[in-house]
């Protein structure tokens, strides 16, 4: 089998910040140093994009020399953090933006799916969108006609299609909509996250047909998705995106374990310059258990915090949360200067926060560090989804008693037989 | 070895030709084109009672109040061609501008959400707007049409001649000069948003500058020391063409409708490279 696409040293750089007065004379600059022929100006400075710590340019490289070949008929998942160029992958396939450097090349008509219902129009009755939002994804007239009766009946909404989709159910929208998407005809196919709409029994049917596609059908399929368990079943190799760069290409399940191992250690510190107008978090990061950068369920969890002090302040306050990935706090620890001194010099205090026999339940989990003092009732600081970590529970036994989300922390417990004997 | 001999159908590169206006692509999604027209012409009347009726609504009203303020109020002669009709050849011609013109130059901003998910050429969206608006145009004109003949039978001086035979020429001209500033504009604007505002205002204050409202004979002969003011403005010559074509009066003249044709195709030239120089990268900057 040949290939379906190839991607050469493929580089996209992002500008942070707002466009806005100072944007014209930077892009006169840039504008200038191209015309002589010279480097830009802005992306020499560029980094990898590490969205936790702060840093000193202007310009991300979302995606940074990446090079891949996808084989026809290969069946290919994309995993990664959030931020790790995922997207931006998706979007330069599928043609939706442009690279800074690089090519891909591509053989063989190209769909992609980045949203569903692209283009719906809500006035229109579902018969008027189905013949767009077709025609966006770039199907002929005809081939819709063909497929009409095929995808009104996978979308279940028989009855209203001749009615405006404003009066949809959200759950019948989204219904139709990945109807038409899953009727494309097309060799290569680009799927980014949108099974994560509908109900469970949808989301099967959705799995299903893609599922069809790339084993039935032979089709090259591309699928980002944050759930490993859909991207196990679908996919046969994937790719692992880290901070913009290629870290593994491999068959998914060698990649989603490479993942779920070392992810966190990318991502385990928070830095940020010490400043002198006011008291700073300097520094944030979660000591686990495990040298892998897992933490184990029962294990003492280390979180150690530096602040900056320019100058005294007296009633210093510093607490944190921990968050699962459901952004539901499941632990809140602090300290306050009034009930044990802290923060009493000037330059950087570091702090260690122990949480003994931590129990959190296996899953992702982050923090949410505040500065504050309590006296004037400031809050220098609050910082946001910062140092992600995974707790692992290997040691004990997963089956299905200990699915995922059963419960946020686990404590000690004891069960015992009350009475053995038959009264 | 076989690395070079083997055929890719597509590559996605950092920079493409400047003029590529990448035709077969349009070409391609032709059927896309048409959907898009009809869903802007069907959802400006859906879940309204009078329907396809309120395209005339709007012309009818607007030719009565100039007539009243502009004929009837401020005196202002119409090349002794009955008000109505007279303004209503400027308005219709003027709209049409306008409109494409003013929609353009949003089209990034508008559709953004739909660009940004889903890659079709991006010149199908301009073009949806001028064919969306043609058809617009076409029904006011019908209503031009019907006027005109109403103004025949009861016997006024109107005198329909070969000259309307230029009438697609003039079309053309307007649907290019509309869609080039429009490009234009919508470049600049997905970075820089400040000539939105210009547009916004701007554009209704243009149309006293080209001859809706006044012929161009009353200009020379009441502002000869300012009239080229308005003799330049690339619309005037299209206008008074088309009245002279469809109404026997008015300044024809084949000088001014060659600069307008040497106008537009400046304009639109530099429209497609802009737009063409944006349309990759917009979505990073909308």
């Amino acid at each position: 089998m040949g290939k379906a696409i190839k991607v050469e040293n493929l580089s996209k750089a992002y500008q942070l910040g707002d466009f806005g007065t100072g944007t014209i004379s930077r892009d006169l600059e840039r504008y200038w140093a191209r015309l002589r022929g010279k480097e830009d100006p802005f992306l020499k400075i560029g980094e990898t994009n590490d969205r936790t710590a702060q840093g000193t340019s202007d310009v991300v490289w979302s995606l940074k020399d990446i090079n891949f070949e996808i084989e026809q008929g290969d069946a290919v998942g994309i995993i990664g953090r959030n931020g790790a160029g995922k997207s931006t992958l998706l979007k330069i396939l599928s043609r939706v933006t442009s690279p800074t450097t690089g090519s891909v090349k591509i053989k063989g008509r190209i769909a992609s799916l980045l949203e569903v219902g692209t283009g719906f129009h809500p006035e229109l009755t579902g018969r008027e969108n189905i013949f767009l939002n077709g025609a966006i994804l770039g199907m002929r007239k005809a081939e819709i006609k063909r497929k009409f009766d095929e995808i009104v009946a996978f979308a279940g909404v028989e009855r209203y299609i001749d009615t405006p989709v404003k009066r949809y159910s959200s759950g019948m929208y989204v219904r139709l909509a990945f109807a038409v998407a899953a009727h494309l005809e097309s060799e290569i196919l680009i799927v980014d996250e949108v099974l994560a709409v509908g109900d469970a029994e949808f989301q099967k049917k959705c799995l299903g047909k893609m599922g069809d596609i790339s084993k039935g059908e032979g089709r090259t399929v591309l699928f980002v998705s944050h759930n490993m368990d859909a991207v196990a079943t679908l996919t046969s190799k994937s790719i692992y995106l880290s901070n913009g760069q290629l870290k593994l290409y491999d068959t998914t399940p060698a990649t989603i374990r490479n993942y779920l191992t070392s992810a966190v250690r990318a991502q385990g510190i928070y830095t940020s310059p010490p400043r002198s107008d006011r008291p700073n978090i300097t520094s944030v990061e979660v000591k686990v258990s495990e040298i892998n950068g897992t933490h184990l369920n029962g294990e003492d969890l280390c979180i150690n915090i530096d602040v900056n002090m320019p100058s005294i302040v007296e009633g210093m306050a510093l607490s944190l949360q921990i968050l699962n990935e459901n952004d539901i706090p499941v632990i809140y620890t602090y300290v306050f200067d009034v009930e044990q001194p802290i923060l009493r010099k000037t330059g950087i205090n570091s702090m260690q926060c122990i949480i003994p026999n931590c129990k959190l339940y296996a899953n992702t989990y982050y923090l949410i560090v505040h500065l504050a003092e309590t006296k004037g009732r400031t809050k220098f600081e609050q910082i946001e989804r910062i140092c992600e970590f995974e707790v692992s529970m290997p040691n004990k036994i997963i089956e299905w008693g200990w699915q995922k989300n059963v419960c946020v922390y686990t404590e000690n417990f004891l069960w015992k037989k009350l009475s053995d004997s038959n009264i | 070895m076989t690395e070079a001999e083997e055929h890719w159908d597509l590559e996605i590169k950092p920079t493409g030709s400047l003029f590529d206006l990448k035709l077969k692509d349009v070409w391609h999604y032709r059927d896309l084109l048409l959907l898009l027209v009809r869903r802007d012409f069907v959802s400006f009347y859906k879940q309204t009672v009078l329907g396809p009726i309120w395209f005339f609504v709007q012309p009818i009203i607007t030719i009565l109040v100039y007539n009243l303020i502009f004929s009837n109020l401020a005196g202002i002669k119409t090349d002794s061609i009955p008000g109505p009709v007279f303004y209503l050849a400027g308005t219709i011609i003027w709209n049409y501008f306008a409109e494409c013109l003013t929609k353009t130059s949003t089209v990034f901003k508008d559709n953004s959400a739909m660009l940004g998910k889903v890659y079709f050429p991006r010149l199908i969206m301009p073009l949806s707007i001028v064919l969306s608006n043609l058809v617009r145009f076409g029904v006011q004109f019908i209503l031009f049409i019907l006027l005109i003949g109403y103004y025949l039978i009861a016997g006024y001086p109107i005198a329909p001649n070969a000259y309307l035979l230029l009438f697609p020429l003039l079309i053309i001209i307007i649907a290019a000069l509309g869609l080039g500033f429009g490009m234009i504009i919508s470049a600049v604007t997905t970075k820089y948003r400040d000539l939105s505002f210009v547009v916004s205002f701007g554009v209704p204050l243009l149309m006293y500058t080209t001859t809706v409202i006044y012929p161009l004979s009353e200009v020379i002969k009441k502002y000869s020391s300012y009239s080229w003011l308005i003799k330049y403005n690339p619309l005037t010559a299209i206008i008074e063409a088309f009245r002279y074509g469809f109404l026997g009066k008015g300044s024809f003249s084949w000088d001014l409708l060659l600069y307008s044709t040497i106008f537009t195709i400046v304009v639109l030239l530099t429209g497609i490279v802009v737009f063409n120089k944006v349309e990759k990268t917009f979505v990073d900057t909308v």
